[in-house]
C-alpha cells in the first residue's frame, strides 16, 4: 500500500488553474505566526514587557518552521514493477532529505548560538550589519530556487509540447515578484556586507567616491527596473541572472560613498529592505507570515532611518547620496583656531563632580570604542555614595547605531531609569552642576544653534554648555568631529577639557574619587 | 488567496508596523533591529519549501536539483539568524534592569 496517501490532503497542491493551494489550517498557523511577531515588536514599548515580547517572536517563529515541515514533507515516488501487475508508483518519506534538512536547520543554529553568545555589545552594529546580509542572501537563493524550479512553488504551468521536453512558464505577475524579491535581496546582501566592513573597520569610513557615480546609479537602477518589466514578457536565464547581478552591484556602489558615522542610517535602511525583499517573497509564495513580517520589518526600518535623519537635520536623500564626513581616525591638521581653552585633570574632575548636586554624563561613540562604559558606572556609583544625583542623555544618533549606547549602558549595569533621551533631559543641563562629556563631539556642538554657516545648522544638539561646568573627555586637541568642524564647546569659559584616553581618565576619575 | 487578499494583510501589516513600530521606546532600539532581523528569517518558509520540493517535470535550467541545494544553503543562513538573532535580543533584554530602591531608608 502506498504510504502516506493520507499525508495527500496536507500536503500543498496545485488547483486545475495550477495556483498554489495551501490548506487553510496552514494558512491559519502563517496568520498566529503574523500574530506573534506584531506581539514581539509590542513588547519593546518598555523593558518591562520586552522579553516576554521576545518569547512571543521565538513562539511565531517554531509555528511558521513547524508548519512548513509538516505541510512539506520531502517525498520520493519509486515505480514499483510487478510480474504480476502494472507498475504501481509508491511514494515514500524521502528521508534522507529529511535528515538533510535536519542538518541544514542544526548548523545554523550552533553558528548563530554560539555567536550570539560570544559577541561584545560594542560589536553589535556590525553583528547587525552580517544578519542583515544574510537575510539577503536567503532571499537571492530562494528566488533563484523558485526560478528553477517554479513548479515546487506552484507559480508556473507546465507546458507539454509535441516534441520536446516539458517546460514550465512562470505566471507574470509571479515574474516580478520574482524579480523584485532577488533585487531587493542582493542589494540588502552587498549594501550589508560594505556596511559591515566599515563598523567593523575592516574598511576606512572615510566616503570612497566614484566619479559620476550619481548618473551610474541611477542608470543601473533604471536598468534592473527595466529588466524586471521585460521579464514579464520573456523568462529566458539571462534576463534574471542580469537582473540578479546588476543588484548586487548597486548594493556595493551605494553604500561605499557613504562615511562611517552615517552608518545608522545606513543600518537602518538595510533593515528596511530585508523586510522588503521577505515581502516580495511572501507575495510569491502567497504566504501570509512572510507578508505581515516584511511589512512589519520593513516598517520598521524606515521609521528608525526617518529618525535619525531627523536627529542629524538632513534628508534621507542627502545621506544615502553620500560623500559626507571624515572618517573618525582623520587626524586631520591640528585644529586651526588659536582660541584659548581650559585644560584640567583627572582630580580637579573628581573634585568638582564631588560637590555637585546632579552630574549628566554625554556618552557617544568615543566610549564605545575606547571600551569605557563600566568604568563610567563605577564612576557613576561613586558618585551616588557621595549624594550625587547622576543621569545620563543619549543624543539620538551617539554610537553607530540607534539605540546604540542605551545598551552598553545597560551591559555595564546603569539602571535604565537613570538614562534620558535628549527631549526628556534637555531642559535640566540650565539647572545641571556639570556636564560630562564622553566620547560624543558633534552632538554637543552649540554652533549647531546659532552658526548658519556649519553643516550641522540646524541639528538638533545636547544643550550642555548650559550647565555650570563642562568636562570634556577628548584624546587630544587636534582633530575634528565627524562633521569636520571644530566644537565651540571647547573654547568657553565654563568648559574644561580632559586630554586623555577616555577608560583611562575615567579610571583616574575613579581613584581621585577614593 | 488572490492578488487582492494578499494585498489587503500587506497594506494592513503596514499600518500595524507603523503603529507599533512608534510606541517602542529609543532604548530599545538596538533590540528592536536584532529582534526584526531575526523574524525576518521567516523567509526559511521559502527555504525549506525549495529544499523539499521533489523533482519535478518542467525545472528550467539544471534542474531542480540546484534549487533543492541552494534551498538548503538558505535554511543553514535563515536558521543562523533566527537562533543567533533571538539569542542576542534576549541577551541584551536581560540587561536592561531598574534601580534597585533601597531597602530601608
Amino acid at each position: 500500500m502506498p504510504a502516506f496517501a493520507g499525508m495527500a490532503k496536507w500536503v500543498v497542491g496545485t488547483n486545475a488553474m495550477h495556483e498554489l493551494t495551501v490548506s487553510p489550517w496552514a494558512s491559519l498557523a502563517y496568520l498566529v505566526a503574523g500574530m506573534c511577531f506584531i506581539l514581539a515588536l509590542r513588547g519593546l514599548s518598555s523593558p518591562a514587557s520586552s522579553q516576554r515580547g521576545n518569547r512571543f517572536g521565538i513562539i511565531g517563529m517554531t509555528i511558521a518552521v513547524v508548519t512548513t515541515l509538516v505541510t512539506h514533507v520531502p517525498i520520493v515516488q519509486h515505480l514499483l514493477v510487478s510480474d504480476t501487475g502494472p507498475a504501481v508508483a509508491v511514494r515514500t518519506i524521502d528521508w534522507v532529505t529529511v535528515v538533510e534538512i535536519l542538518a541544514a536547520i542544526g548548523i545554523g543554529a550552533v553558528i548563530g548560538l554560539v555567536t550570539a553568545r560570544r559577541i561584545a555589545m560594542t560589536a553589535m552594529p556590525q553583528l547587525v550589519a552580517a544578519f542583515h546580509s544574510l537575510v539577503g542572501l536567503a532571499a537571492v537563493l530562494v528566488g533563484v530556487a523558485a526560478y528553477l524550479n517554479p513548479q515546487a512553488f506552484g507559480i508556473s504551468d507546465l507546458v507539454i509540447p509535441l516534441i520536446g521536453q516539458p517546460f514550465a512558464v512562470i505566471h507574470p505577475v509571479s515574474r516580478i515578484e520574482l524579480g523584485l524579491g532577488v533585487a531587493i535581496g542582493a542589494i540588502t546582501f552587498s549594501g550589508s556586507v560594505i556596511a559591515f566592513l566599515k563598523l567593523n573597520g575592516n574598511m576606512g569610513g572615510k566616503p570612497i567616491m566614484l566619479p559620476g557615480r550619481h548618473v551610474i546609479n541611477i542608470a543601473l537602477l533604471a536598468a534592473i527596473l527595466g529588466l524586471i518589466a521585460y521579464f514579464v514578457t520573456d523568462q529566458s536565464a539571462w534576463i534574471f541572472w542580469t537582473i540578479t547581478l546588476l543588484s548586487f552591484v548597486i548594493g556595493f556602489l551605494l553604500i561605499v560613498p557613504i562615511g562611517g558615522a552615517d552608518m545608522p542610517v545606513v543600518v537602518s535602511m538595510l533593515n528596511s529592505y530585508s523586510g522588503w525583499a521577505a515581502a516580495a517573497m511572501g507575495f510569491t509564495l502567497h504566504n501570509s507570515a512572510m507578508i505581515i513580517t516584511g511589512a512589519l520589518v520593513g516598517s520598521s526600518g524606515a521609521i528608525l532611518s526617518y529618525i535619525m535623519c531627523r536627529a542629524m537635520n538632513r534628508s534621507f536623500i542627502s545621506v544615502i547620496a553620500g560623500g559626507f564626513g571624515q572618517s573618525s581616525d582623520a587626524g586631520g591638521p591640528a585644529a586651526a583656531s588659536d582660541r584659548p581653552w581650559k585644560r584640567g585633570s583627572a582630580e580637579d574632575a573628581a573634585f568638582l563632580m564631588s560637590q555637585a548636586e546632579q552630574v549628566i554624563i554625554v556618552p557617544g561613540y568615543g566610549m564605545a570604542v575606547a571600551q569605557a562604559q563600566h568604568v563610567l558606572r563605577e564612576m557613576g556609583d561613586k558618585l551616588k555614595a557621595e549624594g550625587v544625583r547622576v543621569k545620563y542623555a543619549i543624543h539620538p544618533v551617539a554610537g553607530r547605531m540607534p539605540g546604540h549606547m542605551n545598551v552598553l549602558l545597560a551591559e555595564a549595569n546603569v539602571p535604565y531609569d537613570d538614562v534620558f533621551e535628549l527631549e526628556d533631559i534637555n531642559s535640566e543641563f540650565a539647572q545641571t552642576d556639570v556636564a560630562f562629556v564622553i566620547g560624543a563631539n558633534d552632538v554637543t556642538n552649540p554652533a549647531a544653534k546659532t552658526d548658519k554657516s556649519s553643516p550641522i545648522y540646524g541639528m538638533p544638539v545636547l544643550d550642555v554648555e548650559k550647565a555650570k561646568t563642562v568636562l570634556f573627555i577628548k584624546r587630544s586637541m587636534g582633530g575634528v568631529g565627524y562633521a569636520g568642524v571644530d566644537n565651540d564647546l571647547f573654547y568657553r569659559d565654563n568648559t574644561m577639557m580632559l586630554l586623555a584616553d577616555a577608560k583611562k581618565m575615567v579610571e583616574d576619575i575613579v581613584k581621585a574619587l577614593d | 488567496m488572490d492578488f487582492i487578499a494578499i494585498l489587503s494583510i500587506f497594506v494592513l501589516a503596514c499600518f500595524v508596523g507603523y503603529f507599533v513600530v512608534w510606541a517602542v521606546t529609543p532604548a530599545l532600539h538596538t533590540p528592536l533591529m536584532a529582534v526584526t532581523n531575526a523574524i525576518s528569517s521567516v523567509i526559511i518558509v521559502g527555504a525549506l519549501i525549495a529544499a523539499a520540493a521533489p523533482t519535478v517535470l518542467g525545472a528550467i535550467g539544471a534542474g531542480s536539483g540546484v534549487a533543492k541545494a541552494l534551498g538548503l544553503l538558505a535554511v543553514v543562513l535563515a536558521s543562523i539568524n533566527i537562533f543567533g538573532g533571538f539569542a542576542v535580543t534576549a541577551r541584551m533584554l536581560a540587561m536592561y534592569k531598574k534601580k534597585e530602591r533601597p531597602v530601608a531608608k
